[in-house]
């Protein structure tokens, strides 16, 4: 009896472990900046050189930060959803990511800009302490600059209502 | 066996050139380098660790860790530094925790289960042999 038991026991162990596994999608890793303050930077304002763009610019409202390249055609894809979002209030800032900031500033002309500020990041310095490795990705950070979440791949409608929108509900609810 | 030989000479050649022109003057710094590279994992193409991958974010990453090293870091401030900003992932050794702890024993607790099934199978068939030479007779 027993001979039969311990193996399939041990089947349905591994198969429910390995069910999982398939289940996770290992384009989202957890970020380690998740809870913690928003890692110092400054980086050049695309539009205008002399101006910055800094973690201070996220103190006192929730913000996001997008990052975003002309390379990146997932960036095109989510660009209109940004420019709802920013018609509707949400204050977004960009870091334009190894990208020519010739060919970036062309970009926003053309198709809009959604951006508060976009900082340049033409080397991706800045990008690392973030942990970015790629476009597009977004964060979501508190007005007490503590990062709260964060989106790799496309931002959209279906992400923000599920992820962005009820961690900033949720954390509205905590400050009081 | 020579074409199996050669071929795989060939392959580590291959694969020990890519990036070979990046590094060090001094060898022993060199070969830190290369060995410490080898064990960052590229988060791009994730099954791959800084050394072999040809993406734009490992080429970064590999700079990162020459910076470091020049500035005269540690193999494992640089480790730390890289997990704090990409998460434990980014390590082909994850470290030692209350969350790792059962990945890193895993192994070891399999063999010991298996050693225990394989002993007690053992016993069991060890009785068997004696019963049926004695019913051959």
């Amino acid at each position: 009896m027993w001979r039969y038991i311990v193996p399939i026991a041990l089947f349905v162990i591994l198969g429910g472990f390995l069910g999982r596994g398939l289940l996770l999608n290992p384009g989202q890793i957890e970020s380690p900046l998740i809870g913690k303050p928003a890692p110092a930077f400054a980086l050049p304002d695309l539009e205008n050189a002399s101006a910055r763009l800094s973690n201070e610019d996220f103190a006192g409202k929730y913000s996001l930060l997008n990052v975003w390249a002309t390379w990146c055609a997932e960036c095109r894809y989510e660009h209109p959803f940004l420019l709802e979002l920013a018609d509707s209030g949400i204050s977004i800032y960009g870091i334009n990511y190894k990208d020519d900031p010739e060919a970036a500033r062309d970009w926003l002309a053309t198709l809009g800009d959604p951006y508060e500020t976009t900082g340049v990041d033409e080397i991706g310095d800045v990008a690392i302490d973030w942990g970015v490795y790629g476009a597009p990705e977004t964060f979501l950070i508190g007005p007490d600059q503590t990062v709260l979440a964060k989106h790799i791949s496309q931002l959209n409608r279906e992400v923000w209502e599920t992820k962005f929108a009820p961690l900033i509900e949720s954390d509205r609810g905590d400050q009081h | 066996m020579r074409r199996l030989v050669l071929l795989v000479a060939l392959v580590l050649g291959a694969v020990a050139g890519i990036h070979a022109q990046e590094g060090f003057e001094d060898p022993a710094l060199n070969a830190r380098y290369r060995d410490l590279i080898h064990t960052i994992r590229c988060m791009q193409c994730q099954n791959q660790s800084i050394a072999d991958s040809p993406s734009d974010v490992a080429g970064d990453l590999r700079r990162l860790v020459r910076e470091m090293m020049a500035a005269g870091r540690s193999d494992d401030e640089i480790r730390t530094y890289l997990a704090e900003r990409y998460g434990d992932f980014i390590l082909y050794k994850p470290p030692l925790s209350s969350k790792t702890w059962l990945l890193w024993s895993a192994p070891a607790l399999l063999l010991l289960a298996g050693g225990i099934v394989f002993a007690r199978t053992v016993r069991s068939r060890m009785q068997q042999p004696l019963d049926e030479e004695l019913e051959a007779c």
